[in-house]
């Protein structure tokens, strides 16, 4: 088996050539620094089953403004880090007073992480097309370490629901996903990724989530 | 006090041998809204621990610009010992709770999150001699849980002597009654993370002491790994269940 549950401290491999994401190297030996799930491809990375998102540069992320100051807002990004977005980072130029014209407290937007310094100073932007204010569709969340498996390999997974589930889907790295589509897929659409998170540890389960969606399309008739 | 008598054909008062821990009880994720929690029963202690973090830090000064602060919180509830204990925090368990905290933050790899704090939380619900070390195996445990990176699990236990013998994992008489009671808390790799004693051991029974609580440790370090372990091939067992019908 290529996968299995691991803990924090756990021996991975004698090579430490192959140390990856989540473990660390003492002695010449690799081992576990998470309690997750350990893959053995190339490298061997452990994802953890739990934790705080912690902001990456390039990630996309769903926030939501709490606050507004003279010239950013701030932004929860369900992070132990705040996150902040600088009115130039806007798609529109627009004037200070006019800020919460645009986003008011409350708002959710979608937006990547442009800068995250050593003090875990976190900028937002919004410019690009798929970036931008939330006004329709619904937003879920799930735990972050969840969301490489919502992506699946290479984005099979996430290929797959948008097609399946007729549905436009935003996913933001720190475990908030924005749905759009009419009313009853979007209902199976949270369904289907509630049931992804619940079984994100288990195996072959792109398959059976295309078995899911299509029971529940034909017990709907 | 010399007319007791704690050990008689080798048999402890609860009938075990000098080598023996107490039953041990563990459970994972018992706490919803907490980010990892761990319930522990070690003989008559039953302790709870809760891991939230890393979060914001409050209030803003205690804050460290380049790694996560940890606070431990070892708290014994009023109803836990025979005559009902005056509740908040006392010296003892100030100490308790610094020791604690010392014991874990080794393992931590608090450099990983700037500004932020994590929160230990340890809550006596019934005490029996030992709650220190039944709290950090708990919230090493919990720590795991909440997905927190470390280096390896912490796992404690404490050794002690009585009527001249040294016993593993003294229970209330022994500590109460006995010459020495030794606590230590340790890492799968053998470093001493918690290093208590009080009462007299010659260098000899100190040594002895020390291998004795090692073993221990290490007997608890295997059960604190299978409790997470089996917390998710629970699920996978489902899973085939359901694949097979």
């Amino acid at each position: 088996m290529d996968r299995k549950i691991v803990i924090p401290g756990d021996l991975l491999s004698e090579d430490t050539r192959r140390a990856g994401e989540g473990t660390y190297v003492r002695n010449g030996k690799v081992y576990s620094l998470l309690y997750g799930i350990a893959s053995f491809r190339d490298r061997i990375s452990v994802i953890p089953l739990a934790g705080k998102y912690i902001p990456a540069v390039g990630d996309n992320v769903i926030g939501v403004v709490k606050d507004i100051t003279f010239s950013n807002w701030i932004l929860d990004i369900n992070s132990p880090y705040d996150g902040l977005l600088h009115i130039s980072e806007f798609p529109k130029k627009i004037d200070v007073e006019d800020m919460s014209k645009y986003l008011r407290i409350g708002s959710s937007v979608m937006a990547r992480v442009k800068d995250v310094d050593p003090a875990m100073k976190v900028e937002l932007t919004l410019n690009d097309r798929r970036l931008g204010v939330i006004k329709t569709g619904r937003v879920v969340e799930i735990s972050h370490t969840r969301v490489p498996r919502l992506i699946g390999k290479g984005g099979s997974m996430i290929s797959m629901l948008k097609k399946e589930l007729n549905c436009n889907i935003f996913v933001g790295q720190n475990g908030r996903i924005w749905v759009s589509g009419n009313e009853e897929d979007m209902d199976l659409a949270l369904k289907t990724i509630l049931l992804i998170e619940r079984e994100a540890h288990t195996n072959g389960l792109t398959d059976r989530i295309v078995e899911y969606i299509k029971d529940a399309r034909r017990a709907r008739g | 006090m010399d007319e007791r008598v704690f050990i008689k054909d080798g048999i402890r008062l609860d009938g075990r041998r000098f080598d023996e821990l107490r039953p041990i009880k563990m459970e994972v994720g018992v706490l919803k809204r907490a980010d990892g929690s761990c319930y522990m029963e070690m003989g008559d202690n039953k302790v709870i621990a809760a891991v939230y973090g890393p979060r914001e830090v409050h209030p803003r000064h205690l804050q460290e610009v380049n790694r996560a602060i940890i606070r431990y919180r070892y708290n014994m509830a009023s109803f836990s010992v025979e005559e009902r204990r005056r509740p908040g925090p006392d010296r003892r368990s100030y100490e308790l709770s610094k020791v604690s905290r010392e014991a874990l933050e080794p393992v931590i790899l608090t450099s990983y999150f700037p500004k932020s704090v994590i929160d230990i939380f340890v809550e006596v619900l019934q005490a029996d001699a030992g709650t220190r070390t039944a709290g950090i195996n708990a919230a090493s445990v919990a720590l795991a849980d909440a997905g927190i990176p470390m280096r390896s699990l912490v796992s404690s236990c404490a050794a002690g002597k009585v009527d001249g013998q040294i016993v593993l994992d003294p229970m209330k008489d022994e500590d109460n009654f006995g010459q020495a009671d030794m606590p230590i808390a340790i890492t799968p790799t053998g470093e001493i993370t918690l290093l208590q004693m009080d009462g007299i051991l010659t260098r000899d029974e100190f040594r002895q002491a020390m291998e004795l609580a090692k073993k221990g440790c290490q007997e608890i370090y295997k059960i604190q790994r299978r409790v997470l372990i089996e917390r998710y091939s629970q699920f996978e067992d489902l899973q085939d269940e359901g694949s097979r019908r």
